[in-house]
């Protein structure tokens, strides 16, 4: 029996969003043709949009869509660099970001000239907010995680936009990971005002709660100065030309409406099994720590550190028992890197390497939890004797 | 049998595994990652470290149906085989990086991981046959001689073949290898064959060295001391080399000269007449039995020198911790820290690092 604990690689398709989608690729029409057909598939896109808008707590215009967390994060920082004040060239970036954001900032360091100001992850994962809000002053932009897709830890997101907005520094928040799980209320945390600083942009993704892979939105500010990076027809405000995928808006805001519909049962469901499976690890596996905030805590996420067991001989024992886990962030050529996550939670590099994230979804059950803590502790033992590749 | 597939994403692997799979062993593949370095992209007949070496090797065990995973070896290659590579051409040898790949990384760090996840065996592509006779379990060339490999296992141990597997052994021929895979949808079929070294991403490995070795300028000595030509790096030479020689001093008797020795630390070259690059024996200290040790300290064999020279009978002796090799007929340039490996007609006796090389004949300057 397959068991699946890597919901947060990706989760199913929705049946829900399957159907969307194919109800909407029946009908032919490009939303930007004037015809009756255009106008009818641009009737399906912006019904969509509006239904992600009011999920996401902005309004309708504010809505990007995007082919994903990736593309939108990039649009976001890259965005709001080359549209930054003068005089303004540093970036402000939290330890522990996704790839796709801290990959991005390096690259506007090498290539820009940006300089980056850095601030270090408490013991848990969080992001200071006092920390947080003391690297502002004077800088281009800010980016943060609401919540971190690996260790599972939840940033107080509300804290992080009003520190952004006093400092008068633009903010963009990752929410991929947050979104579906905890709640994520772009206008609540950005507040009133008609100013470029604050929270101006948000990632979120659709695979992550149900919806398509190839799917994701940037909630842009309408006061937000920001740069398109692939320029064309013009489409959404021309901040991201390109003909707009019906399909897949339609069934991303069905996805979205349902995570959010859900979220707050499945939060304590989720929560419940997880718990089950933290403490039945740390019970049964000696040494076993886990990492990350116990309290503020994506409710599905658990998260280990496993001295002396390499994460990458975990996980292929594991998988030979029908689980499939995460060591954190794939990699393209498939090979477990040091997680930079762990490295900032002030672990070694070799603890770095030691480490397996389970995350539970939409599926997950009890027999889930049961497979887990029946199959860890000899996979443990065995990784433990067995050498390093 | 539990059988780990070492999926290098080449055809020889790829049907090595699937022949396994189709003896009805329980086959994991694995790529081993081994080069962070380089290129992601394959370009000529170069292989086994880009990205599109562990698709094509991912892609063959989709085919195969069989598990795959990529397997991070890369630290352990670079101490192991690439800075030892460097290492050897520092000292002046002439190393086998491939050899040294065996030795350390597929049949040691790979095995010894294989075995403690629970394997039984790992399986690779190599053209080499595995013999289990009444004296336990013999390694012999292949019956293809032109790819024959058991020279580059010679370092293998009776406990490694014990746990090693190479189904390409008996295959008449690499055509039927090509064929096979045609026929069973792997489309590595008509990959180009990887004869290069693997983590010298352009071929180039006089200016991969120059890189790392240095590039200095030194002269090239005849072998009374007299200078007769400069180069730019005694690491580029190779003993019985004779392309290349920028030699201002035409030799006494107007015959063509050789590379006679290499000294690293003087960066010196020296050279000399072809007739003084006849070796008539060779010896060293590491030396390795594969399978069961010689019954005898003194016997005959067949002594290869290079993966691709010809066998030469000889007379072996063990003498003090010491193997010395004396071939009926003189080699015809040796470098030190290459491998020499013993054979008895097909099947491998051992093998050791050439590390000390007696002249044949006195000749002249």
């Amino acid at each position: 029996m397959a068991v699946y604990l890597d919901h947060a690689a990706t989760t199913p398709l929705r049946p829900e969003a399957r159907e969307a989608w194919l109800a909407a690729t029946e009908a032919v029409g490009n939303p930007s043709s004037i015809h009756g057909a255009g106008q009818h598939a641009r009737r399906l896109l912006e019904d969509a949009r509006e239904r992600l808008a009011e999920v996401l707590d902005c309004d309708p215009i504010e809505v990007i869509l995007t082919s994903g967390g990736t593309e939108s994060i990039n649009l976001a920082l890259k965005g709001l660099w080359w549209e930054r004040g003068d005089d303004r060239d540093a970036v402000v970036l939290p330890d522990g970001e996704h790839h796709a954001t801290l990959d991005t900032v390096e690259w506007l360091h090498a290539h820009e000239g940006a300089h980056l100001r850095g601030v270090a992850l408490d013991g848990v994962g969080r992001i200071p907010a006092e920390a947080f809000a003391a690297t502002l002053p004077g800088a281009a932009l800010a980016t943060a995680l609401v919540a971190n897709n690996e260790i599972g830890t939840v940033n107080d997101a509300p804290a992080l936009s009003a520190a952004a907005a006093d400092a008068g520094v633009p903010l963009h928040l990752d929410a991929v990971a947050a979104f579906g799980h905890v709640p994520v209320r772009y206008a609540a945390w950005r507040g009133g005002g008609a100013s470029g600083s604050g929270l101006v942009a948000l990632s979120v993704s659709a695979h992550k709660i149900g919806g398509p892979v190839g799917v994701g939105a940037l909630v842009v500010s309408r006061h937000a100065g920001i740069a398109a990076l692939q320029h064309g027809g013009g489409q959404q405000r021309g901040l991201r030309s390109g003909t707009q995928d019906v399909a897949g808006a339609a069934a991303f805001a069905v996805a979205a409406e349902l995570a959010e519909r859900e979220r707050e049962s499945e939060s304590v469901r989720l929560a419940a099994l997880r718990d089950r499976l933290t403490a039945g690890i740390v019970d049964l596996v000696p040494g076993a720590v886990p990492l990350g905030d116990p309290q503020h805590r994506l409710p599905g996420n658990a998260h280990f550190l496993f001295p002396g067991a390499w994460g990458e001989t975990l996980l292929f024992l594991l998988d030979q028992r029908g689980i499939s886990v995460s060591t954190g962030s794939a990699c393209q050529a498939g090979v477990p890197e040091p997680s930079h996550v762990v490295l900032a939670l002030g672990r070694t590099d070799a603890e770095a390497r030691q480490v397996l994230r389970f995350t539970l979804g939409a599926t997950s059950s009890e027999a889930d939890v049961d497979a887990v803590l029946r199959e860890l502790p000899a996979a443990v033992e065995r990784a433990r004797s067995a050498s390093r590749s | 049998m539990r059988i780990l597939a070492a999926m290098s994403g080449g055809v020889d692997s790829a049907v090595a595994a699937a022949r396994a799979v189709d003896a009805g062993h329980d086959v994991v593949g694995v790529h081993l990652a081994l080069s962070r370095a380089g290129g992601t992209l394959r370009t000529g007949s170069r292989g086994c470290c880009t990205i599109e070496d562990a698709m094509d090797a991912r892609r063959a065990a989709d085919r195969l149906g069989i598990p795959f995973y990529v397997w991070d070896f890369s630290e352990r290659f670079r101490d192991d085989v690439i800075e030892d590579f460097v290492a050897e051409y520092r000292a002046g040898r002439t190393p086998n990086p491939c050899m040294r790949c065996n030795e350390r990384i597929k049949f040691a760090a790979l095995l010894e991981r294989a075995l403690e996840l629970g394997f039984d065996a790992v399986c690779t592509g190599h053209y080499a046959t595995l013999v289990d006779g009444p004296r336990g379990r013999e390694l012999h060339r292949a019956s293809d001689a032109a790819k024959d490999q058991s020279y580059v296992l010679g370092v293998l141990t009776a406990e490694q073949l014990a746990h090693t597997y190479f189904p390409l052994g008996a295959t008449p021929s690499k055509t039927v290898v090509r064929a096979e895979a045609e026929a069973r949808g792997l489309t590595v079929a008509h990959k180009p064959d990887s004869h290069d070294i693997c983590f010298i991403p352009d071929g180039d490995t006089r200016g991969w060295l120059a890189e790392r070795v240095g590039a200095e300028r030194g002269e090239i000595l005849d072998r009374s001391g007299a200078v007769v030509g400069s180069h730019d790096g005694a690491h580029a030479f190779t003993v019985g080399q004779r392309r290349g020689l920028q030699l201002g001093v035409p030799a006494p008797d107007g015959k063509p000269r050789f590379v006679l020795e290499v000294r690293p630390v003087s960066n010196t070259v020296v050279v000399g007449p072809k007739e003084a690059l006849a070796t008539a024996e060779i010896a060293g200290e590491r030396f390795t039995w594969s399978g069961r040790a010689p019954e005898s300290s003194a016997f005959s064999c067949d002594v290869q020198i290079r993966a691709h020279a010809d066998p030469v009978p000889a007379e072996a002796v063990l003498e003090g911790g010491m193997l010395t090799v004396r071939p009926r007929d003189p080699f015809d340039g040796v470098a030190p820290g290459q491998t020499a490996v013993l054979y008895d007609g097909t099947r491998v006796i051992g093998q050791f690092t050439i590390d000390r090389t007696v002249s044949a004949v006195p000749v002249g300057v």
